[in-house]
């Protein structure tokens, strides 16, 4: 008994340095991660920012009632939606094919040439990538537009038109992330047993069989472990990208969730409904990550940690 | 392998294929360093393609001689220096205890849930925004570091490489009588330089890059880093509100136009970026498959 104690205290001694370690982490994490979830209460309350948290009005799920009742909001939430679904289907079908491009070239000076532009997009900001997209997207001044009419087709205001606008949101994420995407799938890729392909090339496969029956099944799993930890990205549009290239012309189909928040919470000052929105897609997207992450682990046995 | 007929009509449309999309990815940088360095009647006219007409450097010497261009600067380098030392450091900190094993670590598992509820629940803009604000970090340099100090995207990068490193070499060191600091910092440490280097160039593009959060925790612009004063240049470039003070002061600005000018403004604030990647390209694919593989 009195030995067993003895050793725990050992063992508790030759732990404290992790606590030690982990102590600063700890503290910021405490500060500013849990101490905001503390103030999602901000959503119950009719916060008045001149008084101080502690002297605030509960109000119950008015917030609630107001945000789900404002015009928009249904339309917001599809939005939202919509972009992101698409984005993630865009960023999962287009890095496999381009990596599945890469991988049958031959030249290593030329492929390492070729990832290296595809990164580029990836690397800069989506305020950067807007000021360049606002350039070349324009209907009267763009290079886009300009081909498009040597071409003999009408411009498009693709940033400017309801109809396009999400698309041109899809396409141009796409288009920043592809290359960066590629990296995992190539690298599952190599990790492909070669007497895989040997086999194959016995059964008389030629290269199209061999990748559409070796390669493409060995790429199956990353790709519904992707779709599937994905699926937490729901509510997850591109607050960098749409905040930066939207306008009022086309809040009726790029409007999304966290660009509303801003609006209401920061423009408006309203932190009681900002807030209400923050929590109801908190929420949303807490059920869809936690079951996520369970699929993740039955179908792929994937685990975070 | 044998090269058949189709197989040599596949490589040559891959090839082009690759080739094409490789232009394409470069084409909207190109034509905005060409706008940039363009005059103003062929940027007006639509002339400029790929390559500057009526070279000029007007736009560069508007935007060099504003001041305000060297405020922002000067914030971004100490944020990303700041920032670079503090998320480094936190990063290796919490990786490390949480790469042991639960018989060498038996609080492993409460801090991973600790670490790993921030991951899937966050309180939301307008909660850490009044944290921030009563911690009275507005305008200062540490309301862009501090928030996101803990990143566990690093932390799982550095975490899936420590544990890729032999024990036996750590039991060797800590028989030896060093303690977990020290085996940490020199055995750890010096066998993890490329995944090191893969969290640094993340950590260093992200905060180059950041701008939303400058935008709500400096309220003086005067504290704005590049990103965010490049942000308000960019979704709103009005050339009236130049003013006619530094028209007088700067008769070439007659030769701007809001396209060249804000070319120039981007091109000014990314250009560290454009340098640096393709440099540590084989250090980040290596880091990032090295993370990544085993999961």
């Amino acid at each position: 008994m009195n030995r067993g104690g003895l050793r725990t205290r050992k063992k508790t001694l030759k732990e404290m340095p992790f606590h030690l370690m982990l102590l600063p982490a700890v503290v910021i994490t405490i500060l500013f991660k849990y101490i905001p979830i503390g103030g999602i209460s901000i959503a119950f309350m009719d916060y008045n920012p001149v008084e101080s948290f502690y002297r605030q009005e509960w109000v119950g799920w008015d917030n609630f009632t107001y945000i789900f009742g404002l015009p928009g909001f249904g339309g917001v939430l599809w939005n939202t939606i919509f972009i992101a679904t698409m984005k993630i289907a865009g960023n999962l079908i287009v890095p496999v094919a381009f990596a599945l491009l890469l991988n049958e070239l031959g030249g290593r000076v030329f492929k390492r040439s070729v990832q290296t532009v595809m990164y580029l997009p990836h690397f800069l900001s989506w305020v950067a990538l807007a000021g360049v997209l606002i350039d070349i997207l324009s209907p009267s001044s763009g290079i886009v537009n300009n081909v498009l009419s040597s071409m003999g087709i009408k411009p498009v205001f693709f940033l400017g038109d309801p109809a396009s606008f999400p698309y041109t949101l899809v396409v141009t994420d796409v288009w920043k992330e592809f290359g960066w995407g590629t990296i995992i799938y190539l690298a599952a890729i190599t990790n492909i047993d070669q007497t895989q392909y040997e086999a194959a090339i016995i059964d008389g496969a030629g290269r199209w069989k061999q990748t559409l029956h070796v390669t493409v099944p060995a790429l199956a799993p990353v790709m519904i472990l992707l779709t599937v930890l994905g699926i937490g990205n729901v509510l997850q549009a591109g607050f960098d990208q749409v905040f930066n290239l939207y306008s009022p012309q086309v809040y009726s189909t790029g409007d999304i969730l966290d660009t509303l928040v801003y609006r209401i919470g920061i423009v408006d000052v309203q932190f009681g409904p900002a807030t209400a929105v923050g929590l109801f897609k908190s929420a949303v997207s807490f059920v869809l990550i936690v079951s996520g992450y369970r699929l993740a682990d039955k179908l792929a046995g994937y685990r975070v940690f | 392998m044998k090269s058949s007929l189709s197989r040599k009509v596949f490589v040559v449309f891959n090839v082009a294929i690759l080739a094409a999309t490789s232009f394409l990815c470069l084409v909207p940088v190109i034509n905005l360093i060409a706008v940039s360095f363009s005059s103003r009647s062929v940027v007006e006219a639509n002339l400029v393609g790929l390559w500057p007409k009526e070279f000029t450097l007007a736009s560069y010497r508007y935007v060099f001689d504003n001041p305000q261009f060297y405020k922002s600067l000067s914030m971004t380098v100490e944020r990303v220096a700041l920032g670079w030392a503090v998320n480094i450091g936190l990063t290796i900190l919490v990786a490390y205890p949480l790469s042991k094993e639960k018989n060498v670590f038996r609080f492993r598992g409460v801090y991973v849930w600790f670490f790993l509820v921030t991951m899937v629940f966050s309180g939301g803009l307008i909660p850490t925004y009044l944290v921030v604000n009563e911690l009275g970090l507005i305008n200062s340099v540490w309301s862009l570091i501090l928030p996101e100090a803990v990143q566990m995207f690093y932390v799982l990068l550095m975490l899936n490489f420590f544990r890729g490193i032999p024990k036996e070499i750590e039991e060797a060191a800590l028989t030896d009588g060093a303690g977990w600091l020290r085996s940490l910092a020199s055995v750890y440490l010096p066998l993890s330089l490329p995944s090191l280097a893969t969290v640094t160039l993340f950590i260093l593009v992200g905060h180059w890059n950041a701008w939303f959060d400058g935008l709500i925790y400096m309220n003086l612009p005067d504290r704005y880093p590049l990103m965010t004063y490049l942000q308000t240049i960019v979704t709103n470039l009005d050339l009236s509100q130049l003013g006619s003070a530094s028209l007088a002061n700067n008769p070439s600005l007659l030769e701007l136009t809001g396209r060249s000018l804000r070319s120039a403004m981007i091109f000014a604030c990314t250009v560290p970026i454009l340098f640096v990647y393709p440099f540590l390209q084989r250090f980040f694919v290596k880091g990032m498959l090295l993370g990544s593989v085993k999961g």
